[in-house]
Parts: C-alpha cells; sequence; structure tokens
C-alpha cells in the first residue's frame, strides 16, 4: 500500500514528525517498506498564463508567447507547442531552474528571438510518465505561485508492507484510523452527502450466489462527458499511490477504493444485455479480460453476468467487452461485497494479482458499499457531468458477515501480556479502532467492526491492545524454568562428535541441495525412481535425492573447476527413498574421497587415497570395534571389487567404495573417487562401555606367516583363526603383513599375522600356547589350503 | 728435580696441548702415565737410588704426575666440550621448515551456527527435535491456522509433490508433531532445512530455520520478550544489543511480532546491509494461537505458549560478514576453508 503523507495529514494530522509517524506506523505493525519524495527537486517553476501568441519571424514552426509568471513584466518565451493559446495556463521553468534531467534554463535566442524560459509537461518535471502533449493547468491555478506549493510536491511517497491481516489499512480511511488511535488525534469522519437520483434509470440485477455476494449496489450513471480529464489533484493522488491515470472514469473507481478501500467497477451500460446476475462459471465458460488474456473459466469462479454470458471475473478483474472505452457516455457502476472465501486463490490460479482482488481476498467493510458508490458518484458527476440514477442494492443479509462478540478477560490481558493494564485506556483503546464495548464481571464484551476481518478471538484483542501500548513498553521477563532433569541417553552418539570425527580426518562438511539433477541422480542411485516435485524451480533441481551421493559429486565438480585436487568433503542429511509403504526419510552420512592421502609437502612422499584410507576414516567413525564388518559386496555405482556394504550382524549401515569406472567415464570424473554412504541413526546407537577386570598375568605374542590362494579374504582367515582359540584367553588377532609378488606364485598371497594370548588367572605355559598355535594353523590349513611360511 | 724428568714434563704438556682428540690424548696419556709409560719407567729407578735422593726424586715424580694428570683432564674436558659441540652443530635443523600436515576439516558455517543457537537453548532446558522435510499439508499449514485459500499461502511460495504433500516451507510443523506426540510442559527447539520455491539474489529455495516452542502454565509476551533479548545478545555476544519487537502476522501465533536488532553491520547508524534503516529483521515469533492447541488438544485455558521462528543463514551472514546467501550451498572449498 503506497500513499502520500499530504492525503493521510488531509485525513488525520497529528503533531508528530513525518519520522516519527514512519515509526508509528511500522511500531502499530503497517511496516514501513519505503519512503521517497514525491516529486524530484526543482525550483523555479511556476504556474504561468499565456497572455499572447504570434508567429514566429523566421521560424515556421516556432512560436513567440508573452506569458504571466508573478514577474513584474510579462514574460517571452519562445516554443515549439503548437496549439499553444492564450489564455491557458502552463508550468514554465523560469531562467536559473535546473530541471530533473538536468537541464539548465538559460536565457536564449532561438532564431533571434530572446525566450525566458521553458514550457513544460509534467513528465519534464519527472512526475508523470512522457504524454505527447503538454499538459494545461486548470484554469483556476493562481499565476505566479511555483508549481510545488500549487501541487503540494514537498510531500513523501509512503510505501506501507502489510501483513495479510490487515485489510482494512489498504485504504487511506485506515491508515487514518490507526494513526488517529496511536496519536489519540481526531480523523476525517467518512461521511457523504448522497447524491439526489436526478434520474431514474437503473438496470437489474439477481445474485445466484449469496454466500460468494452477499451485497451488490449498483447506480446507472447517464450521460457523462467521456472527454474530459480527471483534476490535476486526483491525477497526482493517484500518481503519489503508484497508480496511472487512466481516464476520469477509471481513476474515481481508483480513486474511491485507495480513499476507502472499496473496489469498484465501471461497466459501459450500453454493452449490457438483459440484467446482471453474479453466479459462478459453468463449464466451458470462458472469457476476455481487459487486459486482452483469454481464460477458461472454471466452476468454483465468481462472475458477474449478463445475458449473453460472463462480463468479468467478480472482484479481480472486468472483461473487454463490457469496459469503458473512450465514447461511453453511460456507465453502470458495481459496487459490492464480495465474501474473501469466495475471491481467496481464484486471481492466483489464473495467474491474476489485482488491486481488487488483493482487498477481496482480504475482506472489504462489507457496510461501506453506499458509502462508496455515494462518495464515486459525487466525485463523477463532478467531473465528467452525467446523471445519477437511484442506487440499487441486492443484498442478502443471512450471508452478510456478522460482527463478532468476543470476550476479553482482564485476568488474561494481564496473563498474556504480562502487565496489568488501565481498564479505561483499554476501553478507550479498543473504541478508538472501532470496536463497540461493555464492561461486564470479567472486563469487557466487545463487538468487532465490519471493517476488521481479523478479530474473532480474545487472542486478537490482546494483540490490539498490546500493539497500540507498544510491544517496545511491555516488560520483558525471563521464563520460568522447572529444574527438571532431562533424560541424556549415552547410548546415542552425539551427532556432533560424528561429525568432528569427519572433521578431524580431514574432511569437509557441505550442504548440497535435497533436490537434484534427475539425470545425475538416475545415474548415482538407478534402483529407485526418485519423489518428482510438481513446481521444481528448475528442471536440475526437479527431484528429491536417494543417496546424497549426487551432491556431493556436483561439489566436487564445482571445486575441480576452481583448480582444487585434494577433496574430501562429508554431508549428513535426509534422503527420500520411495518404498512400498511409503516414502522414506532417511537421516544419512555420506563422504567423499579424492587426491592425495597428505597435502602436498616437503618431507612427505604422497601417493593417491585408496579404499583403505576410507575404511580406515570410517572405522573411526563407527566406533563399534570389530561387531561392523565390511563386506564384499557389489553395488551398481561402485567398482565391484572395491566396494563393500558395512554391516552389523544382519543390518546394513551403508555402503563405501570406489565409483565405478564406467559412471566415472560417463560423467566425466577421475576413477579414484571414493564414496560412502551410512544410515546415521544405526551409526549413533553405540554401546555403553562394560569393564572387563584386567588380568595380572602376562600376554604372549606368536606370530604366523601363512601362504594361501590370494582370492581368499583376510577376513575369513582371521575368523578362522580367532574362532580357533579359546575365547577366554584370546585377546585379538592382528594382521600385520601383506604380499604378493616376487618370490610367490601368481595366485598366492602371504599374510601374516600376531595372535596375542592371555589367561586371567596364570600364566600361560608354552605347551598350552604351542596347542593353540598348532590349532590355528591346522584350522587355516583344513578351511583355506593355507601353508605355513618357513 | 733431575733435567730428565723436566725434558720429561715439558714433552708431555706439550704433547697433551697437542692432541687433537680424546683418543690422541689418551695415547699421550698412557705413554706417560700407563704401565709402561715414561714417569712410569722413572719411577721403577726409584728403586736403585740413595733414601736421600729417592725421596725427593719421589716426590718430584709425584708431583709431576699429578700436574701432567691435572692437564690431561682440563685437556679431556676441553675436547669433549667441542667434540659436543661439533655433534650439536651437525644436528642442527632448519626450524623454520614447513611442519609436516595433513588436511584440514571444517564444519559447514551453518551448521556452526546451527550448533551454537542449539546450544544456548539446550542450557535453559530446551529439547532438540525434528521432524520430516517432505511434509503433510495437515502439518504444514492447515494445523497450523492456514487453511486453503489462506492469502498466508501465496506468501510461502511452496514446492508439492503430486500427491499433495509439500517440502516444508518452515520448521513450524515440528511443533505440531511435538504437540501431538507430548504433553506440556514443553521446552523445544528444532532445527532443520526449509524449502520455498523462490531463487534469486537473496533468496535460495532451500535454506535452514530454528522453530522454538515453550508450552507452559504461565507463558508470557514478556518471557518471549526476555527469551529472545537473551538469545541474540548472547548470539552476537553483544550485552547492549538493541531489539525491537514489531506486531506482525503468523497464522500460528497471537499476539504475533518480527524482531528486528540494531544492524551489527553498522552499529545501526544506517548501511547497504540494512537499507539504511539501522534495523535488520532476524526472528518472526508470537504466543501460539488457540486455534494451533485446538489443533493439538491443548487446553488453552490451562496452557499458553510462546513460539519463534529464526532464519540461520541471516544470522550466520551477520555473525561472520558473509554477504552473499549463495555462498552457503555452492561448498567451494575457499569459502568453507574459512570455517575451520
Amino acid at each position: 500500500m503506497k500513499f502520500s503523507e499530504s492525503w493521510l495529514r488531509e485525513w488525520v494530522n497529528p503533531e508528530v514528525t513525518t519520522e516519527k509517524l514512519l515509526e508509528q506506523l511500522t511500531m502499530a505493525g503497517l511496516e514501513v517498506d519505503g519512503v521517497e519524495a514525491a516529486a524530484p527537486a526543482f525550483e523555479k517553476v511556476v504556474v504561468a498564463e499565456v497572455i499572447s501568441v504570434e508567429p514566429h519571424p523566421d521560424a515556421d514552426r516556432l512560436r513567440v508567447t508573452r506569458v504571466e509568471a508573478g514577474e513584474e513584466e510579462p514574460l517571452t518565451i519562445v516554443t515549439n507547442v503548437a496549439d499553444i493559446a492564450v489564455g491557458e495556463k502552463i508550468a514554465v521553468a523560469k531562467v536559473g531552474c535546473v530541471l530533473p534531467d538536468g537541464m539548465k534554463i538559460k536565457k536564449a535566442k532561438l532564431r533571434g528571438v530572446p525566450s525566458f524560459g521553458m514550457f513544460c509537461s509534467m513528465g519534464t518535471l519527472g512526475l508523470m510518465e512522457e504524454s505527447e502533449s503538454l499538459e494545461r493547468l486548470p484554469s483556476e491555478a493562481p499565476v505566479g505561485v511555483s508549481i510545488r506549493d500549487y501541487m503540494a510536491l514537498d510531500d513523501q511517497v509512503i510505501e506501507v508492507d502489510l501483513t495479510p491481516n490487515r485489510g482494512d489499512c489498504l485504504s487511506i480511511s485506515g491508515v487514518a484510523r490507526e494513526v488517529g488511535v496511536m496519536n489519540s488525534a481526531s480523523v476525517k469522519s467518512v461521511e457523504f452527502e448522497p447524491v439526489i437520483a436526478s434520474s431514474e434509470r437503473t438496470f437489474p440485477v439477481y445474485i445466484e450466489n449469496a454466500a460468494g455476494c452477499p451485497r451488490y449496489l449498483s447506480r446507472v450513471i447517464e450521460g457523462v462527458n467521456p472527454r474530459a480529464d480527471s483534476p490535476l489533484w486526483m491525477q497526482e493522488r493517484l500518481r503519489r499511490a503508484g497508480m496511472r491515470s487512466l481516464g476520469p472514469l477509471v481513476d474515481v473507481t481508483n480513486y474511491v477504493m485507495l480513499e476507502l478501500g472499496q473496489p469498484m467497477h465501471a461497466f459501459d451500460l450500453a454493452k449490457l444485455s438483459g440484467a446482471i446476475t453474479v453466479r459462478n462459471a459453468v463449464a466451458g465458460e470462458s472469457l476476455t479480460l481487459l487486459d486482452g488474456k483469454e481464460i477458461e473459466l472454471n466452476r468454483e469462479t465468481l462472475l458477474v453476468t449478463d445475458e449473453k454470458g460472463p462480463l468479468a471475473l467478480a472482484g479481480i478483474m472486468g472483461g473487454e467487452s463490457s469496459g469503458i472505452e473512450e465514447e461511453t457516455t453511460d456507465l453502470f457502476l458495481e459496487c459490492a461485497f464480495f465474501a474473501p472465501l469466495s475471491i481467496a486463490g481464484k486471481a492466483r490460479s489464473y495467474g491474476l494479482h489485482t488491486d481488487s482482488s488483493h482487498r477481496f481476498e482480504r475482506g472489504v467493510d462489507s457496510q461501506l458499499q453506499l458509502l462508496a458508490i455515494e462518495r464515486a458518484t459525487q466525485l463523477l458527476i463532478d467531473i465528467v457531468g452525467g446523471s445519477a440514477g437511484p442506487v440499487e442494492e441486492a443484498v442478502n443479509p443471512e450471508t452478510l458477515p456478522s460482527a463478532n462478540r468476543i470476550n476479553l478477560r482482564s485476568e488474561r490481558l494481564e496473563r498474556i501480556l504480562g502487565l496489568s493494564l488501565d481498564p479505561a485506556w483499554v476501553a478507550e483503546t479498543l473504541q478508538g479502532l472501532g470496536l463497540s464495548l461493555e464492561t461486564n464481571a470479567e472486563g469487557w464484551q466487545v463487538v468487532s467492526p465490519s471493517w476488521r476481518f481479523d478479530l474473532a478471538i480474545e487472542a486478537d484483542l490482546i494483540e490490539e491492545v498490546g500493539r497500540i501500548y507498544g510491544y517496545d513498553q511491555l516488560p520483558s521477563t525471563h521464563p520460568q524454568l522447572s529444574a527438571e532433569i532431562r533424560k541424556n541417553p549415552e547410548a546415542i552418539t552425539p551427532l556432533q562428535q560424528l561429525r568432528q570425527t569427519l572433521v578431524d580426518q580431514g574432511y569437509r562438511e557441505v550442504i548440497t541441495y535435497s533436490f537434484v539433477d534427475p539425470k545425475l541422480q538416475q545415474i548415482m542411485d538407478p534402483q529407485h525412481e526418485a519423489l518428482a516435485l510438481e513446481n521444481p524451480i528448475s528442471s536440475d533441481l526437479s527431484v528429491m535425492r536417494t543417496s546424497l551421493w549426487p551432491g556431493l559429486i556436483q561439489s566436487m565438480e564445482f571445486n575441480s573447476k576452481r583448480q582444487q585436487s585434494q577433496i574430501r568433503l562429508f554431508e549428513t542429511g535426509l534422503r527420500f527413498v520411495p518404498e512400498a509403504d511409503g516414502l522414506k526419510q532417511q537421516r544419512m552420512v555420506a563422504g567423499l574421497l579424492y587426491g592425495e592421502i597428505e597435502p602436498e609437502q616437503w618431507s612427505v612422499t604422497s601417493r593417491s587415497v585408496d579404499f583403505f584410507d576410507m575404511k580406515g576414516d570410517l572405522e573411526l567413525l563407527l566406533e563399534k570395534g570389530d561387531k561392523v564388518q565390511f563386506v564384499a559386496a557389489s553395488h551398481p555405482v561402485l567398482h565391484p571389487g572395491k566396494s563393500a556394504q558395512i554391516k552389523m550382524g544382519a543390518t546394513v549401515l551403508g555402503w563405501a567404495g570406489a565409483i565405478h569406472p564406467a559412471i566415472a567415464a560417463q560423467l566425466s570424473l577421475p576413477k579414484n573417487i571414493f564414496l560412502f554412504e551410512l544410515d546415521l541413526q544405526q551409526l549413533q546407537e553405540r554401546m555403553i562401555p562394560a569393564f572387563n577386570p584386567l588380568s595380572k598375568f602376562p600376554m604372549i605374542r606368536r606370530d604366523l606367516a601363512i601362504l594361501l590362494n590370494r582370492n581368499i579374504l583376510s577376513q575369513e582367515v582371521l575368523d578362522t583363526a580367532e574362532a580357533s582359540i579359546d575365547q577366554k584367553i584370546l585377546r585379538g588377532v592382528r594382521l600385520f603383513d601383506l604380499y604378493q609378488g616376487d618370490n610367490l606364485k601368481e595366485d598366492e598371497k602371504s599374510l601374516a599375522f600376531g595372535i596375542f594370548l592371555q589367561h586371567d588367572e596364570r600364566t600361560l605355559t608354552d605347551d598350552e600356547v604351542e596347542a593353540v598355535i598348532v590349532q590355528v594353523v591346522e584350522n587355516l590349513e583344513q578351511q583355506h589350503g593355507a601353508k605355513l611360511r618357513i | 728435580m733431575t733435567t730428565e724428568l723436566k725434558t720429561l714434563v715439558a714433552e708431555a704438556e706439550a704433547a697433551i696441548e697437542q692432541a687433537v682428540d680424546l683418543s690422541a690424548l689418551d695415547q699421550v696419556r698412557v705413554g706417560i702415565l700407563g704401565k709402561k709409560g715414561a714417569l712410569t719407567a722413572i719411577l721403577k729407578t726409584l728403586g736403585g737410588m740413595e733414601p736421600e735422593e729417592r725421596k725427593e726424586t719421589g716426590a718430584a715424580v709425584n708431583r709431576a704426575k699429578q700436574a701432567l694428570q691435572q692437564k690431561i683432564e682440563e685437556k679431556r674436558a676441553a675436547l669433549e666440550g667441542a667434540a659436543l659441540n661439533e655433534q650439536l652443530s651437525n644436528e642442527t635443523i632448519d626450524v623454520t621448515l614447513p611442519g609436516r600436515t595433513r588436511h584440514q576439516g571444517s564444519i559447514h558455517p551453518v551448521t556452526h551456527t546451527l550448533e551454537r543457537i542449539e546450544e544456548l537453548f539446550r542450557r535453559v532446558g530446551f529439547e532438540v527435535a525434528e521432524g520430516p522435510e517432505v511434509e503433510d499439508d495437515y502439518h504444514n499449514f492447515e494445523a497450523l491456522n492456514i487453511p486453503e485459500h489462506h492469502p498466508a499461502r501465496a506468501m510461502h511460495d511452496t514446492f508439492y509433490f503430486a500427491d499433495g504433500r509439500v517440502l516444508r516451507t518452515h520448521t513450524s510443523p515440528v511443533q505440531v508433531r511435538v504437540m501431538e506426540s507430548k504433553q506440556p510442559p514443553l521446552r523445544v527447539i528444532a532445527p532443520g532445512r526449509v524449502y520455498r520455491c523462490d531463487s534469486d539474489l537473496t533468496h535460495t529455495p532451500m535454506f535452514h530455520q530454528v522453530e522454538g516452542l515453550i508450552v507452559d502454565e504461565s507463558v508470557s509476551f514478556a518471557d518471549l520478550k526476555g527469551l529472545l533479548h537473551d538469545f541474540l545478545r548472547s548470539f552476537f555476544e553483544q550485552d547492549d544489543l538493541q531489539l525491537r519487537f514489531r506486531p506482525s502476522y503468523f497464522p500460528f501465533t497471537e499476539p504475533s511480532a518480527e524482531v528486528d536488532i540494531e544492524c551489527v553491520m553498522c552499529g545501526g547508524k544506517g548501511c547497504r546491509v540494512c537499507s539504511h534503516t539501522g534495523w535488520l529483521e532476524v526472528l518472526g515469533c508470537g504466543m501460539v494461537h488457540p486455534e494451533v492447541f485446538h489443533h493439538s488438544n491443548v487446553d488453552t485455558e490451562k496452557y499458553t505458549g510462546l513460539a519463534f521462528g529464526l532464519g540461520v543463514e541471516r544470522l550466520a551472514m551477520l555473525r561472520y560478514g558473509i554477504n552473499d546467501l549463495r555462498l552457503f550451498f555452492e561448498n567451494d572449498l575457499r569459502f568453507l576453508k574459512n570455517f575451520a
């Protein structure tokens, strides 16, 4: 909502500065979004009257005029304005004036004739768009007076950003009411003399959808002058409210809308047939709007129609065929109350948003129509003449909104706001906002005014009181805290700690969009059909990720393009996996590892990262010791020989591996990218430590080196070794060497591991240890064909 | 003392002096004082001397022996010192060479900011709650008193799915889910990702919010003011940070307010960041709307509630002077490195 300060001050004029006024508006909840001068800076432009016009002796296209501009002598001005005539009043920039575009007016000779000024259009003064003809000022404009004073240009244009509940402030009168209450200042009363009908002419109106249109006022005005201009003051107010002047018929309806908040529509009476019916659209109907756009109507849409069909989208926009034109002389003026619910969302469903729909959606005062139509009629007759018929009202009192009766308890008011207020002040404030009230035992019974659709319950009134009292004046206290100790399960690792573990391993956290490019999504997770957005922001952000890998891959690409070659990333967040029993929104942690194991430096011979670097990082993260297993398994996105499923018992925690070379090639990525993704919830579950008493007896270590087929997994070998030993004395088996190559057969490898044994109650004897080792060797030989290496 | 002895001592002294290292010195020592040494040889001749001469010569030899022993010790100390100095000198490294480094990791500034916010609220007994990001219409709108066709829906720029579900437009639905599953008193914050179908210089289609909720028997607007004062002053670590509460509108709170802080970039004098107003809007808040309580079966006569919602990126930008929202989701390593 944009309006000029001077217009507001005509309605309510508290003794506060502009700055204070703006602050008051903001602090009342009408947030001031911007303030700008109503006109650019310029001086020495005055109202002047043309007293003579002569042809230029040496130039056909020029005229030599003399104008009265408040100086001792009339000024001579040479101009190219062809139709200039004696008696016209025009804005003149005198010598010394600097126009908004920077042009300086100097004494000049035009083809030999001296000139002492320039006629100025409103465009030249930066007030309106440049028009083809030079605007003439009204005949009553006082000669010699500065145009700034005459047009009250030393004014501010104020823009307030209104919340959707404050439809009542979408007018000067509404804003004035607020300012009045805040300053205890009197506000101009909203009353206008009715225009006595000078004709009998009416046009019939029927309401079919009474819920959508509780009230429809109409009036016929015949014989208006279609050539008349809107008065300058009206054009200026419209301009300062951000509206263009479109001729007096439209200007007046806009003006009344801005002044009182009532949208109106003027139809060309000559184009209406039969009668007006307000009804919903029927299937197959369409309408060409004022802006030339044709729309197919749906049955939810409330229409103003005549016998031939739809005329207008009720409360939103008129149709092209029934609109007023330059030749229109007879008007049918509509001034209706359309119910907010019948308009809400409709304009948007047709891709429209108009000043009218904006107001009706939020709620127009249901008692305002008569006042508004009288006001508009008076303005029209003053400007374009004509004779008005009587105001016709079609109304369904049952469907008109009823005033809300609300109890406001002083105890509740105090409890919510946290302070006790003077009851007299509360009553005065509510009355100032137009509420009527009666005192009762608990406080007040309040009746909300017809313009306040947002006042329905006690809390709404508490806000009103708090708002006018001033939120800043309300007390500030600390909420009382009961010293209850809440649960904090130790068996859940805090996410923060998991993140820190990865950070300590050199990973940088990224946050990528939850929606990704469907092509990349399909490549990175061909097993799932991703959930698609109906209205994505762009096609490359249109499906919900089923894995965190696409985002990591994109972040890697982004950084690779910026000369980064060492990339370690991780992300935590939801993935969205459609499953048979519904969408699974699963918290995951995923990472990407690429580049050198260490940063480039003088004393370390570096190498590329490999699977075991990532596995080591994950083992730190998993923190579950021996219970977690990396099981060789294949995944469509991972290298079949370098990928593992991470399991704990039968539960799959996630996957880790090198990117599949074919996918790397398809995405033009390097091959040695390593990826992991783990279920966060599983990851966060941990064991609460359980202490085992420490043995006082020495630990024995025996090392074994064995030869076996290289395809046998080391984990299986270690599992066999462990299973061969009495768990009471087994303290661990640690692989310390792997060898394959020279001196071994091509299909052979050598594994070396240490076996750690210890008894809780005594020292193990050599014989006992020897027996264990023999058993291990025997089992390895039987189960894996392993030979002891000598 | 005999001439012979004198000569011997003089020669020995010269030899000690000339010894270049410990082994040379040892050779000198053995040559003079060893079992076959020159001085030992003289001692061996004492037996054949007259008692008077023997006494005299014996004393002289002993004096010479002590003197030479002392010389040798002095020389040994000098040589050992020199050897140590030499070793130290040889072992000297260039301590200005860079240390051996590993890759550095970092927490994303949004996460870091979320963690700081969570920590501040946890300290006063708030629990952290989470909810789904693909949310149903009921929890995202309906239960928050935003019925279909409500003008407030237009402000939300919602992402929709074919089945009518939405990407949550705010973290407020977590409020509803908490109230559905737990009985008051409640003291909860809900951090997380939210989504709006809007993308330009100052909007990204995904961002983060933290929702806060207290439901208790006597929570007031004054408590809301106090809580947010404390929070913002602690977050910015500025005890005199100025705040203002402006009336505003959210369908799920009544009364509602927006909170502005004095611009932390210019100290409220007016700059580009605060559009020359001196104020920055940082969060929205209010008292829980009774309609929201009705949806969750909370007794509105017994309980009152306060709620607030804040934008995490906004706070992170102000705290760390980040001038472009889009940086948060480009994940440029050069940007992330700033938050190690």
